[in-house]
């Protein structure tokens, strides 16, 4: 048993492996909720129902997306140029702890000067964090999957000490979280009475951009260049570490945006559960978007609406909302196969 | 028209109309072959002409669709290295196949040798190696490391290895690639003594001289067929060249010319990258002339072309375009002025074979205009460039925004070629520039290296191929442990001369003695 290359692609075979990966995903969570002793079919449709059969839940399900179209796109920036950043968590962390630094009165400004404040600093604080690992990457060496990796830790330890102390919100009544930010520095909502906020509009802005950046610009060119083959990116003169610190900084910032956003359009204030994984969920949109920022859109949307869809069906299908995890992952790994085969054929002998 | 050999008695090999297919190419085409005892058969094509494919069956790494193979009247099972072993084939692949770190005895032993046993039979072993070595005039010590051994020692080894595991039946891929026109020789009396012995053997070879050289009888494959079996007395280069190609081949012709000016000198550069050292390398390229730089590889030609190419900093020396010196320069500056730098590996250096063939073609210049403007690429100006390559230089592809990868490895090196010379360089810097092409191809990169020549521009020739090397160049330099001997005319140099050279003798009153 072999892989061979394929010469060439039909559209068919584009389009058609990866619903054909989905679909077995969805195959295999029906087995699962079968032995959970539910009915796949009423469980299906419930989660359908809970995250895309009503206003409500369609605008719940954006709102989920929306933190994981930055940490997507954060991810798909930087693995495009093969920079390996695992560190979305710590970066999306790092751009809410800012918000909440600058945010909560230090700056007396108006909403209109704020929030682009706001939003620079936060994209500040991310980029520095993956600019460091960046380095170590490009001067020493040093392998940027473990460095991201850590510093999520190493972070996360750190935003706790914060909120335990500098960033306590007095009246928190004991709890680690911090002041609520004023209120300049909120993002409006988009629907009134809803929970969507214009940090979507800022996420979809965000993909354009970077889909922008991708196909028209001279860095997006050297970082698709490096990514693909750094050796002979150096040949042709380009100036290969400067790309990789330069994708650093963009993937980090974007990373961060998503802890802006987060804060200032949903939660307002920091805890430590301001993010149940957005960072690495981030790195499964991106996969699950063949790293296009433009699918990024889609594949964040998709992700969201299977765990609002899950949470919404375990509530009256008595299936753990557990399932939710294991259908993004299952889809995850038959898209990735299914993109294999897009490319390769396997042949017995 | 040609046809497979009738049964012969006497047929040590015989493969019957063996036919593989890889999804809608056929590798191998019905192909029937016999190989007899005692005698050398030469089996000659281009690369992809489906040689490698054939003996990779013969082998048992691959299964044939259709077909069989007997060896000695016996039917060999597919797919069964270990059955191709037993049967007495031995392979001598084209990239060794040793352990850096043993012993050469160590080598030889390894995996012929029953894991279970305590005691490990060096002695004999040892004996029966050394006798080997005397036969066949082998000659190479049981005890150095291979790490230590020449690249022709090497081959030795492995040659060897096949004989140890009672090889009667010898494959050679290509087997003098990395040699000196001496070790070829030398290797060729090797093989005749083989086969004085009884023992058959199988030379794979693209090259036509080694051929006529070493082979009694020729098969000739091309496009997966066999299209002619030929007796060597009863042939002649072209007949074979034509045979190969399908067609009539194009000689270089290399129209006397005075060089010019001094385009590009490099002045005592010195440069190292890990183990491997270039040392006080000097040379003087003049415009209109093609200066060969030939050596065994390994000998510190890539540290020179990646100084002129601009991707390794020199430790000392000077590099000077037209009388003006030139520091500190990477890639981009060498681009800028006036390098056209053909690399060595079109894969890894060369092109970038996921993206586009437009985006390939702009790799040396996607910063500046007309390319970009203002940070943003100019795509429009982009596939223009593009057009234009592809049109002059003939590259056959699907569209121009088909990844590269997709291309044939001679479209390759001709879509480089339209880079390269769309900016009419002054100096082109030719690193192996028709490694692994066929000779359709071959002929059409000299083409245009010999249009660059008239041009004008000084050309940069380094090259293992030492035919090429002799036909194109107008002075040779050959290299050795990373020193560059001074370039000589081409008319007073003979292959023995530039063996000589090449093996490290320095170009002295003895180098006659060849």
């Amino acid at each position: 048993m072999r892989l061979e290359p394929r010469s060439e692609r039909s559209l068919l075979l584009t389009l058609g492996f990866p619903l054909l990966a989905l679909l077995v995903a969805a195959l295999f969570a029906a087995l699962l909720v079968m032995l959970a002793g539910a009915n796949p079919f009423t469980v299906f449709a419930l989660i359908l129902k809970g995250s895309l059969g009503s206003r409500f839940a369609v605008m719940e399900t954006l709102t989920r997306a929306t933190p994981l179209i930055f940490t997507g796109l954060a991810a798909a920036v930087a693995f495009r140029a093969k920079l390996w950043n695992i560190g979305g968590e710590a970066q999306f962390y790092a751009g809410a702890v800012m918000t909440v630094v600058l945010g909560t009165g230090l700056l007396p400004l108006p909403a209109p000067v704020l929030l682009p404040v706001l939003m620079l600093a936060a994209m500040l604080g991310g980029a520095v964090l993956l600019y460091a690992p960046a380095l170590m990457k490009t001067r020493f060496g040093v392998d940027e999957v473990v460095t991201t990796l850590l510093f999520n830790f190493i972070f996360l330890l750190l935003v706790s000490l914060l909120l335990e102390g500098p960033l306590k919100d007095p009246m928190g009544l004991g709890w680690p979280q911090s002041k609520k930010v004023v209120e300049a520095a909120q993002l409006p909502r988009l629907v009134k009475g809803l929970r969507l906020h214009w940090g979507f509009v800022l996420a979809l802005a965000a993909a354009a951009v970077v889909w922008f950046i991708d196909r028209k610009t001279v860095l997006g060119y050297e970082m698709r260049a490096v990514g693909h083959n750094a050796r002979a990116a150096q040949f042709a003169g380009i100036p290969v570490a400067r790309v990789i610190a330069r994708t650093a900084l963009i993937s980090g910032g974007l990373a961060a945006l998503g802890g802006f956003s987060e804060v200032a359009g949903l939660k307002g204030n920091l805890t430590l559960d301001l993010s149940p994984g957005f960072g690495y969920t981030g790195i499964v949109v991106a996969m699950l978007a063949l790293l296009h920022p433009l699918g990024v859109i889609a594949a964040a949307i998709f992700v969201a609406a299977v765990f609002v869809g899950a949470d919404a069906m375990s509530r009256s299908a008595g299936v753990p909302s557990y399932i939710a995890h294991v259908m993004v992952a299952s889809a995850l790994l038959t898209m990735v196969t299914a993109v294999m085969f897009t490319r390769y054929r396997l042949r017995w002998r | 028209m040609p046809h497979p050999t009738t049964a012969q008695p006497e047929s040590v090999l015989r493969l019957s109309h063996i036919t593989k297919r890889f999804g809608a190419l056929t590798a191998n085409d019905a192909i029937s072959l016999a190989v007899k005892v005692g005698e050398i058969v030469g089996l000659l094509g281009e690369n992809g002409a489906g040689k490698t494919t054939l003996m990779s069956i013969l082998f048992g790494h691959y299964v044939a669709d259709e077909g069989e193979i007997t060896v000695r009247g016996e039917v060999l099972p597919p797919g069964s290295p270990h059955a191709a072993i037993a049967a007495g084939i031995g392979m001598v692949h084209q990239h060794f196949t040793l352990a850096d770190n043993l012993t050469v005895l160590d080598n030889i032993m390894l995996g012929a040798e029953p894991l279970w046993r305590l005691t490990s039979a060096r002695g004999a072993a040892r004996a029966r190696v050394s006798a080997l070595a005397r036969d066949f005039g082998l000659e190479v010590d049981p005890d150095a490391v291979v790490a230590g051994l020449t690249v022709g020692e090497r081959q030795r080894v492995e040659i060897l290895k096949a004989l140890y595991r009672e090889a009667r039946i010898l494959i050679l891929d290509e087997p003098t690639a990395v040699l000196t026109p001496q070790e070829s020789a030398s290797l060729f009396a090797t093989l005749k003594r083989f086969v004085a012995h009884g023992l058959s053997v199988i030379f794979i070879s693209h090259k036509l001289n080694e051929i006529l050289a070493a082979c009694e009888r020729v098969y000739v494959l091309r496009s997966g067929r066999l299209v002619a079996e030929r007796q060597i007395t009863g042939t002649s280069r072209s007949e074979l060249a034509e045979l190969m190609v399908g067609r009539p081949l194009p000689q270089p012709r290399v129209e006397p010319q005075e060089p010019g000016a001094v385009v590009l000198e490099l002045r005592d550069v010195s440069a190292h990258r890990g183990a491997l050292w270039l040392r006080n390398v000097g040379v003087e390229l003049r415009a209109g002339e093609i200066i060969g730089i030939a050596g065994v590889s390994g000998n510190g030609q890539t540290l020179l072309a990646d100084v002129i190419a601009g991707t390794l900093a020199p430790d000392s020396g000077t590099l000077a375009m037209a009388g003006r010196e030139v520091a500190a320069a990477g890639p981009r500056r060498m681009v800028a002025e006036g390098i056209g730098r053909i690399p060595e590996d079109r894969h890894s250096e060369g092109l970038i074979g996921d993206m586009s063939i437009t985006e390939n073609v702009i790799s040396e210049g996607y910063d500046a205009a007309p390319f970009s403007r203002h940070g943003l690429i100019d795509w429009q100006a982009a596939r223009a460039a593009a057009e234009r390559a592809v049109a002059a230089y003939q590259v056959k592809c699907q569209g121009l925004d088909g990844p590269v990868r997709l291309l044939s490895g001679g479209n390759m090196q001709k879509l480089i070629l339209g880079r390269v010379m769309a900016r009419a360089p002054r100096v082109v810097l030719a690193n192996q520039p028709t490694r692994g092409l066929d000779v359709g191809a071959v002929a059409y990169v000299h083409e245009q290296l010999l249009a660059a020549r008239a041009r004008g521009a000084g050309i940069l020739l380094i090259s293992e191929d030492l035919e090429e090397m002799l036909s194109l160049s107008d002075r040779i330099a050959v290299m050795h442990r990373g020193h560059l001997s001074e370039a000589r005319p081409r008319a007073g140099l003979s292959i023995g001369e530039l063996g000589l050279l090449m093996a490290g003798h320095t170009g002295g009153g003895d180098s006659h003695a060849a």
